[in-house]
């Protein structure tokens, strides 16, 4: 008993001491000389391999505030660990908003992080921006009008996909193994945005697998025999692998798309064969650090300027820091078009508000577009071929469709 | 009358006062704050309440009855699915959902019991945490996902105060969690003092002598996992609320290593240690995570190893001993 009065107490003196600032707040967040933007990532535990965006983003921040900042304003950056754990999350974005007072969240980590947070951010009108992972529903602006998204999503990519399959094989019979979850269940839906009432010709066989599930072999088995000529893959890295390899063993030669979540040489192709996976097809939307094309690209050598200059031991093969410091210059474009209202309501408008928008780390071509009623930045991407030794980027950019 | 005796009186006299006043205090202490404290803050002292009442479930059958459970995270995820569920798709009321939750988690917490009559330390030990480690893969099972909402998760709200109130809902939840929580320890309080929990004690200590004394090992040994696996289950149920949300990821194999962790910081076989556990839990991550953004496991790492150092039989271990050197028996 006098343990717990004594943690009470202690715990309500120490809250009360950390209550109201004084200063002149113009905007829930914004001061005259400050921008309050909050984040929650995994800095810890099975996705901490994340946190070099968190370390990417704050690193550029403070790089914008020793050029001056933003209409006059420094930028405070508060990013916390929520361990890829969705009840953290809940407790780190409501101190981040009701305790910090952050103007906003920006790019917050996770699909089941972010979900658990998802109708709190909107019951509390407070922005939800630029939402780091693929799935879909970050582009929901019906239900969610203050979630938007930034990458392309998973459905846009079998959008893309389904686009390019139409016109390279008009009569193609498609096979489908897919991850049994959201991730998984938004390329099936991709795929019938494009094929509409075509989906049950087109598709011969769907076949799902589970996370637990030891390997997808017999799904594998299953899609060639139902007379596939070629094979939308959506499965994770481990299971990617095992499709590639169960495929080139049966002998079986199908048009072969592999999701971009599964495209790492690491973790994918060389446990599954480098040789193995020779014609896979991807997809992609940012530049390869590692390509050779880039070496000397103006966007990556900003980019290098950037790593070189304030994070100098990184490693510069992880593209995490790559999609942190793009996602950042997409949120300056925004603030900048805010001018100097900083409100959340404006925030939500200007980055509903893009037009034509190009990320130097992007690949040429592609230009984030957004408006009251497409909250998906990016629609575009383009195809690549695994070679045996490098992916090799050939053909357009495509375009998602407008779902 | 001898020195001794009548000092015995003068602290016989004495005790039931203090204990009284200390009560009140504690009482007053933890009601307060839902009457000062801003929503968050009240968020996270409601987190701590629903921590405490799951470490008194795993201090129950680990602290009190020596049986070893690393795997307490799955009673508390099915607590937690147990009420989402109830409140999702068949709208019972939120403060039904923890006696159904007790239920089943009762019953649950039986069955698991029964093998590890057989298993002992170190094997019950891994059993239980192998039971952690296949909870949030059975979670986002596709025949369960009807029910569970797969990966996706469920999303429950919190609830709004009785009518005439005017608390806020998170004021309403903590005062709720509050009452929970001292329903729950009044009532392992007195399971555990009189014969029944000597018994406990004595199949901890010493089974062997136990049996001999007449106490029936088996019966005991499976009640008391499944009062602890109610505990605990309650406590999810009241977290899923807290939270608004439940899914498989919520509930990894951490979650049962995040309990044990506070059983043994906040004292092992102590009432208040389950609260001291609580509050390490919920408070020192967030202090690791602001003296160090690069390694915050690391330093969450050494503050853990600190308080096991400095304090090896737990806060509330640490505690006991300062009251008895200050005379308060």
């Amino acid at each position: 008993m006098q343990r717990r009065s004594v943690l009470l107490g202690g715990a309500a003196l120490a809250a009360l001491g950390a209550s109201r600032r004084a200063s002149a707040q113009q905007a829930p967040g914004v001061t005259a000389t400050e921008i309050k933007i909050g984040n929650t990532i995994a800095y810890s535990g099975p996705a901490s391999a994340y946190g070099a965006i968190g370390h990417a983003e704050t690193a550029f921040f403070k790089m914008i505030n020793g050029q001056g900042g933003i209409a006059g304003r420094k930028i405070n950056y508060i990013t916390l660990d929520d361990g890829y754990s969705p009840p953290r999350t809940v407790e780190q974005t409501r101190r981040l908003v009701e305790q910090e007072e952050v103007a906003f969240i920006f790019n917050g980590l996770g699909t089941p992080t972010q979900s658990a947070v998802q109708r709190y951010m909107n019951q509390k009108k407070v922005p939800q921006l630029f939402v780091a992972t693929g799935a879909d529903k970050w582009g929901n602006y019906k239900e969610f009008p203050w979630t938007m998204g930034w990458q392309p999503s998973y459905r846009t990519e079998a959008q893309i996909y389904t686009k390019y399959i139409l016109d390279q094989k008009p009569d193609a019979k498609v096979g489908m193994l897919y991850q049994n979850d959201d991730f998984g269940k938004d390329y099936v839906a991709g795929v019938k945005d494009v094929l509409g009432g075509k989906f049950d010709t087109t598709i011969v066989k769907s076949v799902s697998y589970e996370v637990t599930d030891p390997t997808v072999d017999s799904q594998v088995v299953t899609l060639q025999s139902a007379g596939a000529d070629v094979l939308i893959t959506a499965a994770t890295p481990k299971f990617a692998a095992q499709t590639i390899r169960k495929v080139a063993d049966i002998g079986w030669k199908p048009m072969h798309i592999m999701t971009n979540v599964s495209v790492s040489v690491g973790a994918v192709l060389q446990p599954a064969g480098p040789e193995k996976a020779i014609g896979l097809i991807s997809a992609d939307y940012r530049k390869d650090p590692t390509d050779p094309t880039w070496k000397d690209d103006a966007g990556m050598n900003q980019w290098r300027a950037f790593m070189k200059q304030n994070m100098p031991d990184a490693d510069l093969t992880d593209n995490d820091f790559l999609f942190g410091y793009g996602v950042s210059l997409t949120l300056m474009q925004v603030l900048k078009q805010c001018g100097e209202d900083f409100s959340r309501e404006n925030i939500m408008k200007q980055a509903a508000s893009l037009h034509d928008f190009e990320v130097p780390i992007l690949l040429p071509g592609i230009k984030l577009n957004t408006s009251a009623t497409n909250y998906h930045p990016i629609r575009q991407m383009q195809l690549m071929k695994w070679s045996g030794k490098s992916w090799q980027l050939f053909g357009k950019l495509i375009e998602g469709v407008q779902s | 009358m001898s020195v001794s005796s009548s000092l015995a009186a003068t602290s016989a006299r004495a005790r039931p006062g203090w204990r009284a006043v200390l009560l009140a205090l504690g009482a007053a202490a933890a009601v307060l704050p839902a009457f000062l404290l801003s929503d968050y803050r009240l968020f996270q002292l409601t987190t701590v309440g629903i921590y405490a009442i799951a470490l008194l479930g795993l201090n129950v059958v680990t602290g009190y009855n020596g049986q070893i459970s690393l795997g307490h995270g799955a009673f508390y995820a099915l607590g937690a699915y147990v009420g989402a569920i109830l409140m999702a798709d068949y709208d019972v009321p939120y403060w039904a959902t923890l006696p159904a939750a007790a239920l089943v988690c009762a019953g649950v917490g039986y069955a698991v019991g029964l093998p590890a009559l057989r298993l002992g330390g170190l094997y019950l030990a891994l059993t239980t945490f192998a039971l952690a480690v296949a909870v949030p893969q059975i979670l986002k099972y596709r025949g369960l996902e009807g029910w569970t909402g797969g990966v996706q998760g469920i999303v429950i709200s919190k609830p709004d105060p009785p009518a005439g109130l005017k608390l806020s809902p998170d004021q309403w939840l903590y005062l709720f969690t509050l009452g929970v929580a001292a329903l729950a320890f009044l009532l392992v309080w007195n399971l555990l003092r009189g014969r029944i929990g000597r018994a406990i004690l004595a199949i901890r200590d010493h089974p062997v002598a136990a049996e001999a004394m007449g106490v029936p090992l088996a019966r005991f040994k499976t009640r008391i996992f499944a009062v602890s696996a109610m505990l605990t289950g309650v406590a999810g149920a009241l977290g899923a609320i807290a939270v608004e949300f439940v899914a498989p990821d919520s509930f990894s194999f951490q979650l049962s290593i995040t309990l044990f962790v506070g059983l043994i910081v906040g004292g092992v076989a102590s009432l208040g240690g389950a609260v001291c556990g609580a509050a390490f839990i919920v408070f020192v991550p967030n202090i690791a995570d602001q003296v160090s953004k690069a390694a915050p496991g690391a330093v969450y790492g050494v503050i853990l190893i600190a308080f096991l150092y400095l304090m090896p039989d737990g806060i509330a271990g640490l505690a006991a001993r300062l009251a008895r050197r200050a005379g308060f028996d």
